[in-house]
């Protein structure tokens, strides 16, 4: 059998990778996004790397730590019939407490699947008689694209546009993680995407305070392999910094013209995360001087933080977002959970580690 | 009158208009046969494949076909990959009150024309108008009829341990392509679909000899093909990710969307299966063939295994077992 041949030598990164561990203790590393827990669970990458470096999926997928509160809110929103929701792919499965956008959209709900703001923005201007609500979903990648939106909703003068703001920040939650420390943790792949809007400095306090050697990767397997190379050659030099694999996409100092977008129309606030309760300056909320574009204050939608959340409290996506579990962990995964009845959002997103468990690992 | 109205649809004056003015003429000359609500075929020997799909695509018009070239491609290619020589075809058309008429006779040039390509005869047809709301825009179905010729077999039942898996091109092109048209995304550099009739090409492969099978990987991509015959043939395959042939803007369009090729849709590609004697002559006709010239030996059939399971060996020598979707793939956030 002929088979195609391709110039990329993925064994010898693997080779120089087991070098390194060699003579390291037993390190755990979390990979802090959802797209690289995909890769790597497309890959196989956990079978072939040594026996003393574990991967750990931790909170990097915005569906997955989108509160149920949150969901029962936008598909309350979806049954008003005067309302379009606009809403990226991922959200359509996610399950609330009753039912899912799907449904609600084959049960006569406004809900169209947008691929940018963009096309939400043009979904109200062509729909004058309804209010369009865009789901912003999503870290520091996504944020500054719905904050675009709503500065060209105001400057159109678009009346019938808002925002339900559910977007949260990648390092308060690490933050979070480590000041929790359940979870033995030694070094961290840093998102590619979320770090080419903020940079390498809101990492800073992993390294110097926390001294966890950080590496900002891209999203092929490739660069997964040259990120682990670098992150256990910090380990191996004692060291801890921020380093940069994903040149091609990160500068150090970000993108500061979408961080100014994102700052004009945002500002932090605490936020319940799905798996963490409230982590203090983790959300985004939408300023009073754009009130008239957020969907919370336009439609009165509520954030209890002292909700309960009983489907969390059956399933273990709070212990598996944490690292504290792997998927095949849960009591649930593969019996009662799976991707067509998911029972949390884990199972159900393309960045979920519950769905890359079953479909790559499990 | 420049868009279409119910009452094209009424049977009366306009629906005979609509029928032989704009519809008829397009069809009429391809074939010598006259177009009746039933067609008269005379048939050779052999066995009769009769096959039906309808077409329901958004959006309509996308590079590289429009809906009437993907309703012709559909229902050829499906012949085409039973091993059938496609001989006629029907159009059913369902069209929304206030479609273009312009558009409709773009769409309907496009399907005759690959009709044509293919030397298939569109013999019959159906024309329904329904109010503005109840479809969108246009619904194509097409049923085909072909005929394999005497001893040609391709089947599922003929798959043998340590046959060759081949596809005849990059994979994905036409999901895709789709994808491309949504506003927001850009993958650059010319990405189309790759809708297009494969019976020419087919015909070149069956005289080679040595196909066991063969299959279109339309929806649910080629690991849903594959699956499906090893299920059928209880079989196990081994493919291979690095041999399976992507476009660029394939490759990127999925880590763009958090998408798999491998279920992507296609409209231009077959999955052949074939007796690995065969290998270097049916390689040579696949790779001297405008529809073939990519084309690449993926992987084999392994094994017998009931369960039919495919194994993608990975990049990183990893072999994982492929799974059918679960429901729809859905583009990730970011």
């Amino acid at each position: 059998m002929k088979l195609h041949n391709t110039e990329r030598n993925y064994s010898e990164k693997l080779k120089d990778i087991e070098t390194l561990a060699r003579g390291l203790p037993a390190v755990s590393i979390m990979e802090i996004c959802g797209t690289h827990t995909m890769a790597i669970g497309r890959s196989g990458l956990r079978r072939v790397l040594p026996d003393n470096i574990r991967l750990i999926s931790g909170p990097g997928c915005p569906v997955c730590v989108t509160h149920d509160r949150e969901i029962d809110n936008y598909l309350e929103l979806a049954k008003d019939k005067r309302v379009i929701i606009a809403t990226f792919g991922d959200l359509l499965r996610v399950p609330g407490s009753k039912g899912t956008l799907n449904a609600a959209r084959s049960q006569g709900a406004g809900v169209v699947v947008v691929y940018s703001t963009l096309e939400a923005l043009r979904l109200a201007s062509n729909n004058p008689d309804h209010e369009v609500v865009f789901l912003g979903v999503g870290f520091e990648t996504t944020a500054p694209t719905a904050a675009l939106s709503i500065i060209q909703a105001k400057s159109q003068g678009l009346g019938n546009y808002s925002v339900y703001s559910m977007h949260k920040l990648v390092p308060p939650a690490l933050e979070a993680l480590l000041c929790d420390g359940s979870v033995k943790l030694d070094g961290f792949i840093c998102p590619g995407h979320v770090s080419t809007i903020i940079g390498t400095s809101p990492y800073t306090f992993v390294a110097e305070q926390y001294k966890k050697p950080c590496v900002i990767t891209g999203f092929e397997i490739h660069d997964i392999l040259d990120g682990l190379y670098l992150l256990l050659l910090q380990m191996r030099q004692n060291k801890a910094k921020i380093d940069i694999q994903y040149i091609r996409g990160v500068k150090p100092d970000g993108n500061p013209i979408a961080r100014k977008t994102m700052d004009t129309v945002f500002r932090t606030g605490d936020v319940l995360w799905r798996g963490f309760g409230v982590i203090p300056n983790s959300g985004l909320h939408i300023r009073e001087e754009y009130r008239d574009y957020d969907a919370s204050v336009k439609f009165g939608l509520a954030m209890d933080h002292h909700y309960i959340n009983e489907k969390e409290a059956i399933c273990s996506c709070g212990d598996i977002l944490k690292g504290l579990k792997t998927p095949n962990e849960c009591d649930l995964f593969k019996g009662l959970c799976t991707p067509l009845n998911p029972f949390g959002p884990c199972m159900v997103s393309t960045e979920g580690a519950c769905a890359a468990y079953y479909r790559y690992e499990a | 009158m420049d868009t279409i109205t119910l009452a094209h649809g009424s049977g009366g004056r306009l629906s005979r208009e609509l029928i032989e003015e704009i519809i008829y003429p397009i069809f009429n000359n391809n074939n010598g046969h006259e177009l009746y609500d039933s067609a008269l075929l005379p048939l050779k020997k052999g066995t009769i494949a009769m096959t039906t799909d309808s077409f329901v695509i958004s959006p309509i018009f996308f590079p590289g076909g429009n809906i009437g070239k993907l309703a012709a491609c559909g229902t050829i290619n499906d012949l085409a990959a039973a091993g059938a020589i496609p001989k006629y075809m029907s159009v059913g058309l369902i069209i929304e009150e206030g479609f273009l008429i312009k558009d409709l006779q773009e769409i309907l040039i496009s399907l005759y024309e690959t009709a044509v390509e293919a030397d298939v005869y569109v013999v019959t047809g159906d024309t329904k108008i329904v109010e503005r709301g109840s479809a969108d825009r246009i619904y194509i179905n097409t049923s085909g009829i072909g005929i394999v010729p005497e001893g040609a077999s391709v089947s599922p039942k003929n798959i043998n341990v340590d046959d060759l898996v081949i596809v005849n091109g990059t994979i994905g092109d036409h999901g895709m392509a789709i994808l491309s048209c949504r506003e927001g995304l850009s993958f650059g550099v010319n990405l189309k679909s790759d809708c297009t009739p494969l019976n020419g090409l087919v015909k070149e492969l069956l005289d080679v000899g040595g196909i066991s099978c063969m299959r279109d990987p339309t929806r649910g991509g080629l690991a849903s093909i594959l699956l499906e015959l090893a299920h059928q043939s209880g079989t196990k395959m081994e493919i291979c990710e690095k041999a399976i042939p992507l476009h660029p803007s394939v490759r990127a369009g999925c880590d763009m969307l958090g998408l798999d090729p491998l279920y992507l849709a296609n409209e231009g590609k077959l999955a052949i299966i074939a007796n690995p004697s065969k290998e270097e002559e049916i390689m040579r006709v696949l790779q001297s063939h405008p529809l073939g010239k990519n084309a690449q030996v993926i992987g084999r059939v392994a094994s017998r295994d009931l369960k039919g399971t495919v194994l993608l060996e990975t990049d990183l020598g990893v072999k994982r077992p492929l799974m059918l979707l679960e429901g729809e793939e859905l583009p990730r956030i970011c």
